[in-house]
Parts: structure tokens; C-alpha cells; sequence
């Protein structure tokens, strides 16, 4: 019997890390055209937002909603009219080692903006506000497993309602002393619009379903840094199968026994 | 089902609470806060032993979710559909605001001259947010697919659509649902920095309310399939989930309540039921001002002064992350036991609010209800609950 598996097409990418500003930059990595070297993320100046609240977000809410507007546009979808899911391991470090240092002082002043940009659906709550959108959006959470529960979440969206759905998987380096506890690469983000039916502009077909026992597959070549220094970097083995045309399959990181297989089916 | 909260662990203590028309909030302190405010606090959590094999998830969150699990027979059942179902076809989807990070808070007290945590502090068991449902699913012994969502205070509400939706895609049969929220320094000055805490005991939509009173609570639901469950006739069914988003503001509410609407017309639709069909509203009213006016302005242009209504927040104080759980969970109580809950600490009922608020608790048969979780961000989820006699 054929493992139980959930079908959508992947109509648009975006991606913002350590040596890439962008999906095509990042897809020139995988094929390998370019040498992958950490230079720092270029957290990007955000052109969304009223002034006010742009003024008020830090670092993970620009890399989130720059991603997911980067997959939005490759997609040709509005922004305005697409589920969200956003996913994320460590969603909030600055504000979160800001408000345990002021909670750890004498007079325990924190700051109110601080407070509400702390939640981890932060992202997604600006995303909305940025967008317009009042379509379900979602804040997720599973540790380095925080990719393929994503994109598990965003597959049985996409086939649960037939609509598309975008995916944005992120994750910011806490300061010190959070940082040592939780040591990542650097920030990172990976966006994915992923739709039921495929269209003239499909770069692939995606069959999700559970494995259990086989082992992740390995990260590209040159790159099993990025894939282990943040849990969006799960992603790699599937983003190198796209960026190469590849009809493949690949095991993502997920949670022990079991890992996300992708048959991965270029569309023509 | 099972709920620990300040109203008490297990359903029974929950429903006698609910019929005593009884709080749990209190002006106890907790911690090292000064703040003057009241809490749901419950009770037993600082002397939760964990065994020593969940050892290294030791933290308030999971000591309290620990208290939940050994009420009501949860662990039974959950042995019982792992053996039906199997390990790995059995998800946990369980939301929380702010996880262990009390364990944090302490540990950045304890920090040494160089700034350094100190060696016993355990980020990914205790302070990260997946640790919730990597402390259930490890002390369940299951193997299926798991996830926190942490989306504020409709967390433990959205929950419900994640497990709808991977039971419907086929890839297991049944999950456990909930969320679970503690007491820690991080809320209680965060709400009261935002000027949304009150000094009293909280009062949804009491014309004079002033702020909401945090508390704190574990609830689980073992949801499976319909199709592949032998029925009981005390079983619940979720019919809807209905999920939105307000495109407004981070810690404000949409002043027309036109996210809160488009959330409940969802569940309503993904139900196939009408406004009449609902016999209560368990309502998100967490006593700030614009929250409840808010919501109140949206259930009234769907529903309009027929449908009975509550919030049960002036008993549990806001659980926050827990609340959508946990709230399902009464709402779950209240078809079993055909109870409409008056709600708690109202003087004088807020005339600018066009509900059909209870103030006094009524029997009468209830087949439906509708419960409302709001967030930060502004995130919205409404679950649409029914008895099984009423399918």
C-alpha cells in the first residue's frame, strides 16, 4: 500500500541567509554555479508597513516578511489573498533577551512595544497588517523540526481548502547569553507559495507523506554547514532538487522515527 | 479530556467550580512580583516531582501539563487508542504563549559575571516553545507528527484546525489537542506595561471592567476520527474551526470586530450550521476594554441579542495560550452536562454591549456551541462544538 501522501505544487520561492539575498542567488549555490561562503545575512529595509510599526520591528519580522514577499512575487500571487504559515524555531531572540534582562533588574521596566513584538506569531501578525491579508495565518513551532512541520501544516492546508498557501520558515540568532544555549549559524529564512493545482508557472510537484526509519538525506555539497545551522536550513535537500530540475526524493529532518519524504516532480 | 487550571484539576472539580459559580483568581502573589493584581494560580504545581526519565523537561509548564495528564484517566485512553491506532498514527498539536520561560526568567537572574546562563539552565526542554509537545509526546510514547502553535491567546484554539486537517489528509487517526500556559514574570509585566491588567479580579463585559487577570491552565482533548471511533454517548464532536486574521494591530483588536467575525462565520460554515443552531457562545471576554467591546460589536451583528453567551474568565482568569483549550473544554462540560455558565464579577453589565449576556447560571440542553479565542497579532479562531446526539 502506497504510503499515505498529501500533493501540492510549488509555484514560487523566496530565501534570505547567510551568502544569498534571494532565491535565485541561493538557487546558483545549489547548481553549484557559486561557491557558498558565510558572509552575514543582509537583513533587508522593508518597503511594506505603515512608518509606525516599521519603525517598531527588529530583525525577524524584516527577514520574514521580505521572504515571504519574495515568494509571493516569483509566484505571481497578491499577497493579500494566501494563507500563511509561518514557522520558526527561535521566532523573537532580541526582544526575548531584552525583556529577561530588564525582567531580571531591579525596577523591571520593560517596554510595552517589546511585550507585543515578543509573541512568536509576530511575524505573521505584521505579515497580515504589512499585507492586508485577513485570510488564517498560523505561528508554528517544532525545534529543528520547525521546516517539515511547516511545510506539513501548509501541504494539508493547501488540501484541506484547495486554496494556496504561503510558507515561511525563519530563524534569528539570539544574543548572548540565550545565543550560547541556542548557538545558530546566523539568521535565515525560507519562503515557498504552495497551491493544489499546478499552473504554467509550477517549478515542481511536491508528494508529502511520513517515513519512518530512513535517514535525512544529506545536505548538498559544500553546504552541510547551512543545512544544520538553522532549522529552516532542514529545507536544502529539497530547494537543491528544484533548483536542479531533479525528479527525486528526498527524507527531511522531522521528529524521531519518523522524517518527511518529498517526491519531488519537475513541472514541464 | 482533562483540564488542571486554578478552578482545580480534573473535569469534576472544573464542573463543580462552574456550577458554584466559583473563582479561582486570587490576590496571592507569585514569585518575586509586586504587581497588584489577582491570578489564577493552580494549585500543587511547585511540588510536581517529574519522573526521572522527563527529568531534563522540568520546568512550571510541563510540571503543570504533568498534573493534567494524570487526571481523568487521560493516560489510560491514550494507552488504549496507541494500542487501536499505533504510536506513530497518533499526532500531539498543543498550544502556548510562553512555554517554560520562567526557567529563563530565573536563570538571566543567576547569570554570572561574563553574562553567562548558568550550566543546569536547559533551553530546548524547557525554555523553547516546541517543548510542550516534546515533553507530551515523549511522556505519551508517541511517534506521530507534533507541533506547538504559538499564536498568543488563540493558540490552543488553532490547534484544533492542525489536527482536523492531518486526520483528514489520512496521516494519522487521532491526536492530542490542547495547550498549556504558566504564571511567569514575562506576561504579568507585559500586560500590566501595556496598561491591560486589572487590580481586581477581571470582569468581562462589566461596564466598569479595567484589564484582564492572568492564570494559568493545562488542558488535552484526545481527538480521533469520527469514522474509526466506537461511539460513546457523552462524546463531543468539532465540526468547525474557523480561523482569521485582523490586519489591524499587534496588541489591539480590529475596533469592528470584522476578524472576529469572518472567524466565527467560517466555523459556522465549515459546520453547516446557522446562527440558530447555537445554543451558547463561549466568549474570548477577557475584560479589557476594547477586547470585549470588540467582540461584542462581532457577535452581535452575527448572532444579534438571541444567543446566550459568557465568558468564563472571570473563573480561570486568562490562561492565555491554554485559554482556547481549555475553554473548549468547558464548552465541552457545558453540552455533557447541560449547563449555560453565568459569567463571574459583574456589578453592572455593560449597556453598550448588544449581547445576550448570562449573569446567572442556567440549565437547559445544550447541542452547540460556539467558543472564541483572539490574539496578539491579531489572530482569530472560533471552534464550533456539538453533541453527538444532536449528528
Amino acid at each position: 500500500m502506497a504510503a499515505t501522501h498529501t500533493t501540492v505544487h510549488l509555484l514560487g520561492l523566496g530565501a534570505i541567509g547567510p551568502g544569498f539575498a534571494d532565491w535565485p542567488a541561493l538557487a546558483a549555490i545549489l547548481r553549484a554555479e557559486q561557491p557558498w561562503s558565510h558572509t552575514p545575512t543582509q537583513i533587508p529595509v522593508l518597503q511594506v508597513l505603515p512608518a509606525a510599526e516599521r519603525r517598531r520591528v527588529g530583525v525577524v519580522i524584516k527577514l520574514a516578511l521580505a521572504t515571504g514577499l519574495q515568494a509571493a512575487q516569483h509566484a505571481a500571487r497578491d499577497p493579500a489573498k494566501m494563507a500563511s504559515v509561518f514557522s520558526a524555531s527561535n521566532a523573537e531572540g532580541e526582544n526575548c533577551h531584552a525583556l529577561c534582562e530588564a525582567l531580571a533588574g531591579e525596577d523591571r521596566f520593560i517596554s510595552p512595544t517589546r511585550f507585543h513584538n515578543s509573541v512568536h506569531n509576530a511575524s505573521s501578525g505584521y505579515w497580515s497588517i504589512a499585507t492586508g491579508c485577513m485570510a488564517q495565518s498560523t505561528s508554528l513551532c517544532a525545534y529543528d523540526a520547525s521546516f517539515a512541520a511547516g511545510l506539513i501544516e501548509a501541504a494539508t492546508q493547501v488540501a484541506s481548502t484547495g486554496e494556496d498557501c504561503l510558507l515561511v520558515v525563519h530563524d534569528s540568532v539570539y544574543p548572548h547569553p540565550l545565543g550560547t544555549a541556542r548557538p545558530l549559524l546566523d539568521n535565515m529564512a525560507i519562503g515557498l507559495v504552495l497551491s493544489a493545482r499546478p499552473d504554467t508557472r509550477a517549478l515542481a510537484r511536491l508528494d508529502v507523506s511520513l517515513s519512518t526509519g530512513a535517514p535525512a538525506s544529506p545536505a548538498p555539497p559544500g553546504l552541510a554547514a547551512l543545512q544544520a545551522g538553522a532549522p529552516c536550513g532542514r529545507a536544502l535537500p529539497l530547494l537543491h532538487a528544484v533548483a536542479l530540475g531533479l525528479e527525486t526524493s528526498v527524507n527531511l529532518e522531522y521528529l524521531a522515527p519518523q522524517n518527511l519524504r518529498i517526491k519531488v516532480s519537475p513541472c514541464p | 479530556m482533562s483540564l488542571s487550571s486554578s478552578l482545580g484539576h480534573g473535569l469534576q472539580a472544573t464542573l463543580d467550580a462552574l456550577r458554584e459559580s466559583r473563582s479561582g483568581l486570587s490576590d496571592q502573589r507569585f514569585e518575586t512580583v509586586e504587581l497588584s493584581t489577582w491570578i489564577g494560580h493552580a494549585a500543587g504545581v511547585d511540588a510536581v516531582v517529574l519522573p526521572d526519565a522527563l527529568r531534563r523537561f522540568d520546568c512550571r509548564n510541563n510540571r503543570l501539563a504533568w498534573l493534567a495528564l494524570q487526571q481523568d484517566g487521560l493516560m489510560d485512553a491514550l494507552a488504549a487508542a496507541r494500542a487501536r491506532h499505533g504510536a506513530s498514527r497518533i499526532g500531539v498539536f498543543l498550544g502556548t504563549s510562553t512555554s517554560g520561560i520562567l526557567e529563563t526568567e530565573q536563570a538571566y537572574r543567576r547569570r554570572d559575571e561574563a553574562g553567562n546562563l548558568p550550566a543546569d539552565f536547559n533551553y530546548r526542554e524547557t525554555h523553547n516553545t516546541y517543548s510542550i509537545a516534546d515533553f507530551v509526546r515523549t511522556a505519551l510514547q508517541l511517534e506521530g507528527p507534533a507541533v506547538v502553535v504559538s499564536t498568543a491567546c488563540s493558540s490552543s484554539a488553532k490547534v484544533f484546525g492542525n489536527a482536523q486537517r492531518i486526520i483528514a489528509a489520512g496521516f494519522i487517526d487521532a491526536a492530542i489537542v490542547g495547550g498549556v500556559d504558566s504564571l511567569c514574570l514575562t506576561t504579568l509585566h507585559g500586560f500590566h506595561s501595556l496598561q491591560l491588567l486589572s487590580a481586581d479580579p477581571c470582569k468581562p463585559y462589566d461596564a466598569s471592567r479595567n484589564g484582564l487577570s492572568i492564570g494559568e491552565a493545562a488542558a488535552f482533548v484526545l481527538l480521533e476520527r469520527a469514522d474509526v471511533h466506537a461511539p460513546k454517548d457523552d462524546d463531543v464532536l468539532l465540526l468547525g474551526v474557523g480561523e482569521s486574521a485582523d490586519a489591524h494591530h499587534m496588541s489591539a483588536p480590529h475596533p469592528e470586530g470584522l476578524g472576529a467575525r469572518i472567524a466565527m462565520r467560517a466555523a459556522m460554515q465549515q459546520a453547516g450550521l446557522q446562527t440558530s443552531d447555537i445554543d451558547y457562545i463561549n466568549l474570548h471576554g477577557t475584560a479589557t476594554p476594547s477586547n470585549d467591546a470588540a467582540e461584542a460589536q462581532a457577535v452581535a451583528a452575527e448572532f444579534g441579542m438571541a444567543t446566550p453567551c459568557s465568558s468564563t474568565k472571570g473563573a480561570t482568569g486568562h490562561t492565555l495560550g491554554a485559554a482556547g483549550g481549555a475553554e473548549a473544554i468547558i464548552s465541552a462540560l457545558c453540552i455533557r452536562h447541560g449547563l449555560i455558565p453565568g459569567g463571574l464579577n459583574i456589578t453592572q453589565l455593560d449597556p453598550a454591549l448588544h449581547v445576550n449576556y448570562q449573569l446567572a447560571n442556567r440549565d437547559a440542553p445544550v447541542s452547540h456551541v460556539l467558543s472564541n479565542s483572539f490574539g496578539f497579532g491579531g489572530t482569530n479562531c472560533s471552534l464550533l462544538l456539538a453533541r453527538r446526539g444532536a449528528h
